[in-house]
């Protein structure tokens, strides 16, 4: 899967770019809906491709060491689209690479992407997408707290070394 | 970075493909087939809603229903603009090659001045099919006696019941002279798409050209 991805000429970075398609990726479908019908004026656009769906090979070292090996593939839903007008001050394209075969999940996130990069559309897009990485980081920090409440301190007694 | 970035297209402005991809493909890759076996009679692909300019609708099918990752693609200096460029590795991701002899397909929008067949890849004695395939804009294309200007070219060979003749407008003053070189080391050699708006005849190597 060959992409090109460009930066609009008077859009935000490449690097915040970068940011908010990870947190539209990996949002869930229901949350991107549940945002989506919450904009004030959801745009309508045209398709460049229709979401389908391919397989990536994912590499990564299996064992935390040694060389990167294909570890298996992994199903991926990609997309592309156009805002059919430049009511949101600009036209724009959004990409959207998401994890798994929803096809809506990716076209909700193409679309939250081209909505990001116009001046009037950005900012309740930004909002949304400030919820969703919220909402992502409140879930790692109630995951690890889980975790590290089950947490077993190992020690070993050394002969000579036991605190006094 | 990727060649939009060099050619600093900005994909904002990025033109749609095959309203539904696989369909259509399917229907312009039947009009293909149909090009091939009757050779030189004039076959009509269906229209597309948006190309980039210059290529004709005839053109963009050949393009998105043939071309992909592993076809290298040469377009000529009238067609290689960044819009064209970027259109086509986005819909087919197809690499674009620098020069003529390293391309699959070559795209010609300017046949005034494009370079002559043999700068093509012609496949060799042992892969005659890793030749190019070269699609040619023309301004004018039709069947029979030829009206008025045009060139009129008189067909023979096999997919031809005789002859039939091709009136082409546009076609370069050496073209029957390189042609028949062309034809001389068949099996190599290279292939000819002619096209004009949502029309397109083949010239496949074999074909015998009076013009």
């Amino acid at each position: 899967m060959s992409e090109i991805i460009t930066e609009p000429e008077q859009g935000p970075g490449n690097e915040a770019r970068r940011r908010w398609m990870a947190v539209l990726a990996r949002a869930s479908r229901a949350e991107l809906e549940a945002e989506w019908s919450d904009l004030p004026r959801p745009p309508s656009y045209e398709w460049l491709r229709r979401p389908e769906v391919g397989l990536v090979m994912v590499r990564g070292r299996a064992g935390g060491t040694g060389q990167a090996f294909n570890l298996g593939e992994m199903a991926v839903t990609r997309c592309a689209l156009r805002l059919a007008d430049a009511a949101f001050g600009a036209v724009a394209t959004g990409h959207a690479y998401v994890k798994g075969r929803d096809r809506r999940h990716a076209e909700l996130a193409a679309a939250f992407d081209a909505l990001l990069q116009t001046p009037d559309g950005r900012g309740p897009a930004q909002e949304a997408v400030r919820r969703l990485a919220d909402r992502r980081a409140a879930e790692r920090e109630q995951r690890s707290r889980k975790a590290n409440a089950t947490r077993v301190e190992f020690f070993t007694m050394v002969r000579g070394e036991n605190p006094r | 970075m990727t060649a939009a970035f060099e050619t600093g297209f900005d994909t904002s402005r990025l033109a749609t493909g095959f309203a539904d991809p696989v369909l259509d493909a399917q229907a312009a890759f039947r009009r293909l087939l149909a090009a091939f076996s009757y050779v030189g009679r004039i076959q009509e692909v269906a229209e597309i809603a948006e190309i980039p300019a210059p290529l004709n609708a005839a053109t963009a099918s050949f393009c998105l229903t043939l071309a992909d990752l592993e076809t290298p693609l040469w377009l000529d200096g009238a067609a290689g603009r960044p819009a064209v460029a970027a259109w086509l590795r986005f819909h087919c991701g197809a690499p674009l090659a620098d020069a003529p002899e390293g391309a699959a397909f070559a795209v010609v929008a300017d046949p005034a001045a494009m370079p002559r067949l043999d700068r093509f890849a012609p496949g060799t004695d042992q892969y005659p099919d890793r030749s190019c395939t070269v699609v040619i804009q023309v301004e004018a294309l039709s069947q029979g006696q030829g009206q008025g200007q045009g060139q009129t070219l008189r067909l023979q060979g096999p997919g031809i019941d005789g002859t039939l003749d091709l009136v082409v407008t546009g076609l370069p003053p050496w073209f029957a002279e390189t042609w028949a070189l062309n034809h001389a080391i068949y099996p190599m050699g290279v292939d000819l798409v002619l096209t004009c708006g949502r029309k397109l005849v083949a010239l496949p190597r074999g074909t015998r050209i009076e013009g």
